[in-house]
């Protein structure tokens, strides 16, 4: 009972479905992983690390949101598990940005193609 | 379910956050990246309040598009000139990276639709509400020091917040 029938273009676009937003969900994280993989200034890789938490926050919401189960439905689990993330999120952002700082200061340079004394 | 006019606002919204996503990704210029990082977590708070989370969607505007902003802004700012002719180049590994992610997004949709998935990813029906206020319910798993909270690993992510801010002071301080 797949939402992407070809068949029926309509039911694509409507009703909306917990498919949609998991869809939603995995475009999001592909796009930040993409930037995580590709960008070379490190304050532009901790962007794209940012929109992949997002991405697992609107997953985690939307499988909240989605959950009929009478016993599990009102605990709100998903929606708790995102705060959590957002609290790490945040503390990450705060010692990494430190770090670009840092490395900034000594090295001149937040290449991160040139930060690679650690390189295999 | 959701209804028809919500219908649409979920398609505006998930166009707008994958296009300002790309932009992210896509732009030259670094600050223009931050400014549309703004958007994405302007539109991601959106997908929240569509899912009936309003105290995610407040949050996630107090602490991302306020507070994650203005600290990557300002690392920004501080580290001006870092980078050689653009402010955000990319490196050699393009294609790769694209084929990468292409791969990795096609193995998620089929591990989502798969027909012996048994993820019910057709779902419509939503939860039913609680009588509660989101807020009021979050607060209650949150903090009740009796029955069914996480008073536990609440108390630990503000040591895990305390830590990173003295980590943070211990990094980037001047030496």
């Amino acid at each position: 009972m797949s939402p992407f029938v070809l068949s029926d273009v309509s039911s694509i676009f409507y009703p909306i479905t917990l498919g949609h937003f998991l869809v939603l969900g995995a475009v999001l994280f592909c796009i930040g992983l993409f930037g995580a993989l590709t960008r070379r200034n490190a304050v532009s890789v901790l962007m794209s690390i940012e929109i992949m938490l997002n991405a697992v926050n609107i997953t985690l919401v939307a499988f909240s949101y989605f959950n009929t189960s009478p016993q599990y439905a009102n605990l709100l689990t998903g929606q708790i598990f995102a705060i959590f993330i957002i609290t790490v999120a945040a503390a990450e952002a705060a010692v990494a940005l430190a770090m670009v700082i840092g490395i900034y200061r000594r090295r001149n340079t937040i290449d991160v193609s040139d930060i690679n004394l650690m390189k295999w | 379910m959701l209804s028809g006019i919500a219908t649409v606002v979920f398609w505006v919204i998930a166009a707008l956050l994958v296009a300002s996503a790309l932009a992210v990704v896509l732009r030259r210029n670094i600050v223009q990246s931050a400014l549309f990082l703004v958007l994405v977590f302007g539109a991601a708070s959106g997908v929240f309040i569509l899912l009936n989370a309003e105290f995610i969607a407040i949050v996630q505007i107090l602490i991302y598009a306020g507070a994650v902003t203005i600290l990557i802004l300002f690392a920004i700012m501080l580290t001006r000139n870092s980078m050689s002719r653009q402010s955000n180049p990319a490196n050699k590994q393009l294609w790769p990276a694209a084929i990468v992610c292409a791969l990795l997004g096609a193995s998620i949709l089929f591990a989502l639709f798969a027909p012996e998935s048994h993820l019910a990813t057709g779902a419509t029906q939503t939860a039913p509400g609680t009588g509660v206020n989101n807020v009021a319910r979050i607060g209650q798993l949150l903090y009740s020091p009796s029955g069914y909270s996480y008073v536990l690993p609440f108390e630990i992510a503000s040591l895990v917040l305390l830590v990173a801010i003295v980590g943070a002071i211990a990094i980037g301080r001047e030496d």
